[in-house]
């Protein structure tokens, strides 16, 4: 009988839940550890414009996942607009429409951005170069003058680039700027230069994001491509200075419009700003917009069935932690799995309330079985009575621990009743055939297993890591299997099996 | 660090060739116990009927109740003057038999001498269909079969119950084997956790090996005070073939066989046993690994009694136990 296959299993799963979960960690920076926090900045922005008192359309850019930033959520504010989201190849893009609208009127979006070094733009088609539109007479010879002096000092279109807004913003700026300045925006004519250069080039909108900041407006920025596209830059206008700096978020990155208004006039934009931190699991629940089928998460799914499976995804915890101490150590419980369920209910009553409750209902729970035992019934009106009988007890310590005012008792309800009622059935078949003793063993060791389960399901970092990387759910599987494999001695045998090299001296 | 004396390290065990839970599911159940041939052995009413088709002796069946109505008309069934026992088919651990000595005019009477009424046995009878007795308490069936009449040599190494002999038995080849003996700790049960006595017994001759209570070494049954050095298991050829052909029978290759010594019939098969416990290497003093080992190297399709030549010729051991003459003289 071949091994391999069984091997090959475990190897895929191995690779599968560490490649899984290594792309949860970077691609969404999914933090190891639960308590680390991330920056997350609230960008708000405020529309304002005077309606013609008619039909209304507003067409807002809006800001996309980019380098160094990742859209968490977004909200609109805008009573009586009908509102739509569009996403083309430039871009995302909001649409406010109303049939009537008078006097002034403001529109909100808020927008929050996870601080993300990792997050990447994804890749957009460079523009198309404008056609060359002739230049009136003075105009022609200064471009072509400034276009000649950079082209010669430069090597490639981002050094061109560079030499150009310095030509026609910097120190440098001589007179065939001056004079093409008169005429033309900075910004427009430095674009209008590469175009005629065949640099394909475009005016993008970016907001500095500082704390605190309000009515802020959008600054014009230079987005460079490279002559084979492969490479972008994006350049400061002012300066020259290349490069997207860390607080620099890029509005609307398609060269389109960034606020376009039909049916109104003086419209205008202004942003409001600030950050805070956040624990990087509640960053991480606001994700889940792109998911894929790859990044597969439970994040996607209302917070109501996120809260459900926390729990769920700890059972896999308890069943390795039972399979340890079975196979391993060679502890005994009573039912293999109970353990775990106990473990469940502790974490909803909390250790101490649940041990005791465990051992009030169990103890009570054996001495009326006892008596059920005498009445010679068949076994399933028999764990039948157990149940109820469990239920009662349950209700009578509900009743008793509120009227003495120990609100911790209520909780003793969590416990699962029917898997209580087996414990109790169990235990005291194993009581009338091999005694008290290895009653105590199986129902401590049953009841440690529970405690070490629960410790270990309890854990901020056990649960941290089983909700948020799935892939570790494979790891946890291959990890059993092959406990499953394991053919060597379990700890407590090295006791058992002690007398045997007794008499054997010493090696 | 005094707590450390009672643990031992792994390679020690593993030089000895101790067999752990985790190697016997693994290597020697899962491989070899396929797992649709376990009611032939769970069910000791199934046992019994296969073993008769197999010519293996078993204690003979007098009858089977199956419904409580049945239980009404047992009375027809038992034996006039002769002992009985009844029991429950899928019964683990000795529990729900019942043993009845003597049939009187009178009623009956247990070996204890304690008396029971026809009700009494009806009522015992019931609780087994209900499932009393019963693995998970399923809805059982009651068998009644002969009494053993047990082998009188071996009355003074017992309490009361009787003792019997477990011989572990791979791919049909006798591998290891040993006797359990009741003592008054563990209430006349054959249970070595209960505190009876287990005898390791040497596969050539049937002679005590070495005696075990409370995976302690002891020298006499300790409330019969006799010796175990000069314990002899009687027919052991005989028994050694009948545990052999079980194989056979069952298809199990990794069985534990419960036999039991009869005045007249010789050994007959008690019970089977699919998942066989470890005690066994206690009693001996050594571990399986080495004898299983070298059995799963041995062809398969020998008859019963070449492999138990084999066994007796490769399992030979020399007791442990001092005579009592021999500690005299010491």
């Amino acid at each position: 009988m071949s091994r391999l296959p069984f091997y090959l299993i475990v190897g895929i799963l191995l690779i599968a839940g560490v490649a899984m979960t290594a792309h949860r960690h970077f691609q969404f920076e999914i933090p190891w550890l639960p308590g680390e926090q991330r920056q997350v900045w609230e960008v708000e922005a405020m529309i304002t414009y005077n309606a013609d008192e008619g039909p209304v359309s507003v067409d807002f850019a809006l800001p996309s996942q980019q380098q160094g930033f990742r859209v968490l959520t977004e909200n609109t504010a805008s009573s009586g607009y009908g509102l739509a989201y569009q996403a083309d190849r430039f871009g995302r893009r909001a649409n406010w429409t109303t049939r009537e609208a008078t006097g002034e009127q403001q529109l909100y979006y808020s927008a929050q951005l996870l601080v993300a070094p990792q997050a990447r733009a994804e890749a957009q088609p460079p523009p198309e170069l404008a056609s060359a539109t002739a230049w009136e007479r003075p105009y022609e010879t200064a471009a072509s003058q400034i276009i000649e002096r950079a082209w010669q000092r430069s090597a490639d279109n981002a050094t061109f680039a560079r030499e150009l807004i310095r030509d026609v913003n910097g120190e440098q700026q001589g007179e065939n700027a001056r004079l093409l300045l008169t005429r033309f925006d900075a910004t427009e004519l430095i674009v209008r230069l590469l175009h005629q250069a065949d640099v394909k080039a475009r005016v993008v909108s970016g907001l500095v994001l500082k704390d605190g900041r309000r009515r802020q407006t959008l600054s014009p920025w230079l987005q460079v491509f490279s002559q084979d596209e492969s490479q972008q830059w994006l350049f400061n206008p002012e300066t020259g200075e290349r490069g997207k700096p860390d607080n620099f978020l890029l509005w609307e990155a398609g060269g389109q419009a960034v606020l376009e208004v039909e049916g109104g006039s003086n419209s205008r934009v202004t942003f409001s700003m600030l950050t805070h931190s956040q624990p990087a699991a509640a960053a991480v629940r606001n994700h889940g917009s792109d998911d894929t089928l790859l990044n597969f998460s439970i994040h996607s799914l209302p917070l109501e069935e996120q809260a459900l499976f926390q729990t769920i995804l700890l059972i896999p915890i308890g069943a390795l932690v039972v399979v340890l101490l079975r196979v391993l150590i060679g502890i005994k419980t009573s039912g293999t799995f109970m353990p775990v369920l106990i473990a469940l209910a502790f974490i909803q009553t909390s250790l101490v309330t649940g041990l005791l409750g465990f051992l009030l209902i169990v103890a009570v729970g054996l001495v009326i079985r006892n008596y059920l035992s005498y009445l010679n019934l068949l076994l399933v009106a028999r764990v039948s009575a157990v149940i109820i009988t469990v239920i009662a007890i349950i209700s009578v310590f509900s009743v008793i621990a509120y009227r003495m005012g120990l609100n911790a008792g209520l909780t003793i309800t969590f416990f699962p009743m029917i898997i209580l009622s087996w414990t109790i059935e169990r235990m005291s078949i194993l009581w009338e055939e091999e005694g008290p003793r290895e009653v105590l063993i199986q129902g401590g060791g049953s009841l440690m297993t529970a405690v070490i389960v629960y410790l270990a399901m309890n854990n901020p970092l056990v649960r941290h890591i089983t909700f948020n990387f799935l892939g570790v759910q494979l790891i946890l599987m291959a990890l059993i299997l092959l406990l499953g494999n394991y053919t060597g001695y379990r700890l407590l045998e090295l006791r058992r099996f002690k007398p045997i090299t007794d008499d054997e001296p010493d090696t | 660090m005094n707590w450390l004396n009672n643990w031992t390290r792994p390679s020690r065990l593993k030089a000895k060739g101790i067999i752990g839970m985790n190697r016997r599911n693994i290597y020697y159940i899962g491989r070899y116990n396929d797992r649709r041939l376990y009611p032939l052995v769970d069910d000791k009413l199934q046992t019994k009927l296969l073993a008769q088709t197999h010519d293996i002796t078993t204690p003979a069946l007098i009858g089977t109740v199956r419904t409580q109505f049945g239980v009404k008309r047992i009375a027809s069934m038992l034996p006039r003057h002769a002992g009985f026992v009844v029991k429950p088919a899928k019964g683990s651990g000795g529990k729900g038999i019942l043993v009845v000595d003597k049939a009187d005019d009178g009623g009956f009477a247990k070996p204890s001498g304690a008396r029971l009424t026809l009700a009494d046995i009806q009522r015992h009878v019931s609780n087994i269909l209900s499932g009393l007795y019963s693995l998970g308490g399923s809805p059982d069936v009651a068998v009644v079969e002969t009494l053993i009449n047990f082998e009188d040599s071996m009355m003074a190494y017992t309490h009361e119950g009787v003792p019997d002999i477990r011989v572990i038995v791979f791919k049909g080849y006798p591998v290891m084997a040993m006797m359990r003996l009741s003592t008054a700790a563990s209430d006349g049960k054959a249970n070595l956790h209960q505190g009876a006595v287990g005898v390791g017994i040497d596969m050539a001759s049937g002679h005590a090996l070495r005696g075990v209570q409370f995976d302690r070494p002891c020298q006499r049954h300790p409330d019969t005070r006799h010796d175990l050095a000069s314990l002899v298991v009687p027919q052991w050829d005989t028994l050694l073939n009948l545990a052999a052909s079980c194989y056979e029978m069952t298809g199990l290759g990794y069985l534990g066989t419960d036999m039991v010594l009869d005045r007249e019939h010789g050994p007959m098969l008690l019970e089977l046993n699919a998942r066989p416990g470890l005690a066994i290497q206690m009693t001996n003093g050594e571990g399986l690994r080495r004898r299983l080992d070298l059995i799963e190297e041995q062809p398969n399709n020998l008859p019963p009694a070449e492999r138990v030549a084999f066994a007796q010729r490769h399992f030979a051991r020399q007791s442990e136990l001092v005579t009592p003459a021999a500690r005299r003289s010491v």
